[in-house]
């Protein structure tokens, strides 16, 4: 190894050198490539889709139409603040469900943690509008548990799941959990033991090492989860699609019926970049108040 | 609806918007500005077509088309599911029988759930002047095959390879206002939407659209979320033809709607899985097509899915009747095999052999005897849901016929919120 090393410096010295410089960028190469090419170009494309004016059977014209972004952001103001109240309640939830899981798993896993963690990941292996589909079926109205309920008037008949804020909300808990748990469990699971032996030598009671070391060091984690959960659970629309009713439609579901069955496709796109840039704006500041912040002290 | 269809001829404001095309479509193909020559081909295509085919109609040059008339010996068919007979085994006796008689072998694929995400699909491709992979696709009047058409998308269809529609197809179901002339399509299945109800739980029959506004049924009442199967019963109900209503008349239509929707008694706007809603009970009374209707209720040795309780009431006020048409994609690499296989469906054995199995209306009356007398299923053959009568037809409505693109979004608007 070291021979060849050796071997290729001195054959071509300057170049190696200039290897060592580009290595760097040649690194990022793939990725900023890939960055571009499937990132940049169709978000410049939608951009300008953005801007056009028309349809699908006139054509669409470039008219540099900015005032859409207030229209759209008007007429489906209600399912945009719909989505973000749905993706926070969602969101916290899985925070509430997963802490205690993956606390659990970390500290008390044992030799079983991987099994553990393989469980959480097993619905992953069936596709998630399968999964909601059959929540669809599970929770009818009289379908295996409200049907059984009712008969044995536990519920009044009029009771019902699904169609319902609660069905929706829940659905994107349940399908967005495990984003939720793992990075939890990755950052419980880093703590050092000993910093809490410490903190119970010190006389802290239990309540006290969780409150302040565990929660603490596990910040990073709930950054994580926040994120890797919100995001997506405010874009989502299969949940509100299968479980909700009349009034649970969220601005997912808008973007795909502009697109896909009204080929309206700048409103379409309009909608989405304003989706993206609340989002944006809203982890940036959430990244400064809270992210940045406990990362640095995490370190 | 046996009304006849203004003979309406190529709206003016239609073939500006066509020629405009050309130019602006261009743009919504520069991926990036990388594909010029791709949008250049696009502009071919479109271009092309849009003169050959729609301002001189009477000089299609069909041998351009068709060539020799000779099939290529392969069909790939793009349909929606459950939309062909099948036996036991999975495979559709009907297909084989084709591939038997003519020696074309047939790709059949059920890839199309909704007409708009499936042209929302094979649009860009036409669109950049490539064929689609599908030598025929069905799609339905009211909004997906109106705009394969004014996209100039559709192949012409050369009649002289059609004898047996010329001859057996049900006279009212030809030259229908979406394609006068039937110059593209022959339907492939028409159908009706009306009620679909729970016998076991709703005692005195429905009668009409009024019904699912019934505060009784208060949460239990499905609706269809699109732009066709909500609207038109709705200004049914008023007494209106929904082709006819007047853009006030639609608002007042959807008023009657959002009141239900606001007082609760709407449980759900439903794609095609109303039936499911239907059959676990989530709702008692919803709107419905009358094939699903007909399958639910048939047992489950029958091919059905065993709720018997499941009944389809064709409104008093005149159910709506669509159709699904077959139509050959601009640029299909097989179109003689396409329109050959369209004439081959036209023949009242292969038609009653779909008809005993899809469990629409078929558009070949005669088909009628053959279900009754070769395959012996009167159930079928005796169902105002498959072979309806004069009578059943006679107050039905069609969907609503868009002549330009601005009435269509003009509509939506109305109707969109309605039902999101």
């Amino acid at each position: 190894m070291e021979r060849r090393v050796a071997a290729g410096v001195h054959v071509g010295k300057p170049r190696t050198r200039l290897g060592k410089r580009l290595a760097p960028y040649l690194l990022v190469l793939p990725g900023g490539l890939w960055l571009l090419i499937f990132f940049l170009v169709p978000i410049g494309f939608m951009a300008s889709v953005s801007l056009q004016t028309g349809n699908l059977e006139e054509g669409f014209r470039q008219t540099w139409h900015f005032h859409r972004y207030i229209e759209v952001f008007q007429q489906y103001r209600p399912e945009f603040i719909r989505s973000f109240v749905y993706g926070s309640i969602a969101t916290g939830i899985t925070l509430a469900a997963g802490y205690p899981l993956a606390y659990w798993i970390a500290f008390h896993g044992g030799r079983h943690k991987t099994t553990f963690l393989f469980l959480l990941l097993l619905p992953f292996f069936v596709s998630f509008v399968i999964r909601t589909l059959a929540w669809q079926f599970i929770l009818a109205d009289d379908g295996i548990v409200l049907g059984a309920l009712k008969r044995w008037h536990l519920l009044p008949h009029s009771f019902h799941v699904l169609a319902t804020q609660t069905a929706v909300i829940s659905g994107i808990a349940y399908n967005f959990l495990p984003f939720m748990a793992l990075p939890l469990y990755v950052a419980i699971e880093r703590i050092d033991r000993r910093v809490v032996e410490a903190a119970s030598d010190l006389y802290a009671n239990k309540r006290d090492v969780f409150l302040r070391v565990i929660f603490p060091l596990s910040i990073p984690g709930v950054f994580a989860g926040i994120l890797l959960t919100f995001v997506p659970a405010v874009g989502d629309y299969v949940n509100a699609s299968i479980l909700g009713g009349t009034n649970t439609t969220m601005i997912g579901n808008i973007i795909q019926l502009e697109f896909l069955q009204n080929f309206h496709y700048p409103a379409a796109a309009a909608l989405s970049f304003i989706l993206m840039g609340i989002l944006l704006v809203g982890i940036f500041i959430y990244a400064r108040v809270l992210g940045a912040r406990s990362i640095e002290e995490y370190v | 609806m046996s009304e006849k269809p203004e003979g309406r001829s190529i709206d003016p404001a239609l073939l500006r918007g066509l020629t405009q095309r050309r130019i602006s479509r261009r743009d919504m193909l520069k991926y990036g500005g990388g594909a010029v020559g791709l949008s250049i081909l696009a502009a071919c295509g479109v271009s092309g077509t849009a003169t050959g085919n729609r301002s001189t109609p009477s000089v299609t040059n069909f041998s351009k088309i068709y060539d020799d008339g000779k099939p290529a010996g392969v069909l790939n068919f793009a349909n929606w599911e459950d939309y062909i007979d099948v036996d036991s085994k999975g495979n559709s006796p009907s297909l084989r029988q084709f591939t038997k008689d003519t020696g074309i072998k047939v790709n059949y694929k059920t890839v199309i759930n909704d007409n708009d995400p499936f042209l929302a699909k094979i649009i860009p491709v036409l669109q950049a002047g490539q064929d689609t992979g599908y030598d025929l696709v069905v799609l339905t009047n009211g909004g997906g095959i109106e705009r394969l058409i004014r996209l100039g998308y559709a192949t012409p269809l050369d009649h002289k390879y059609l004898p047996n529609w010329e001859k057996n197809a049900d006279p009212k179901t030809k030259d229908p206002v979406y394609d006068p002339g039937n110059k593209y399509t022959v339907p492939w299945q028409s159908g009706f939407t009306g009620i679909g109800y729970n016998s076991k739980l709703i005692k005195t029959p429905p009668t009409g659209f009024k019904d699912l506004l019934n505060p009784a049924y208060k949460g239990k009442v499905g609706m269809f979320a699109n732009n066709q199967d909500l609207p038109c019963p709705a200004l049914a109900s008023m007494g209106l033809d929904p082709n006819k209503a007047t853009p006030d008349q639609w608002k007042q239509a959807a008023d009657l709607v959002n009141k239900a929707r606001g007082d609760g008694i709407i449980r759900k706007f439903y794609d095609q899985s109303y039936i499911n809603a239907l059959e676990n009970g989530d709702t008692i009374i919803t709107q419905a097509w009358s094939g699903d209707i007909y399958i639910a209720s048939q047992p489950k040795s029958g091919g059905g899915d065993g709720y018997p309780e499941m009944k389809f009431v064709f409104p008093q006020e005149g159910p709506i009747y669509w159709h699904d048409n077959i139509a050959i994609p601009l640029h299909a690499q097989h179109p003689v095999d396409a329109i050959t296989y369209m004439n081959y469906v036209y023949r009242p054995d292969v038609a009653g052999m779909m008809a005993d199995f899809i469990w629409y209306v078929t558009p070949v009356p005669s088909a009628k005897d053959y279900v009754l007398t070769t395959l012996k299923d009167s159930t079928v053959a005796n169902s105002p849901l498959i072979f309806p009568t004069t009578e059943d037809l006679a107050h039905a409505w069609q969907y609503k016929f868009f002549k330009t693109p601005q009435e269509e979004d003009d509509w939506n608007a109305v109707w969109q919120p309605v039902y999101t």
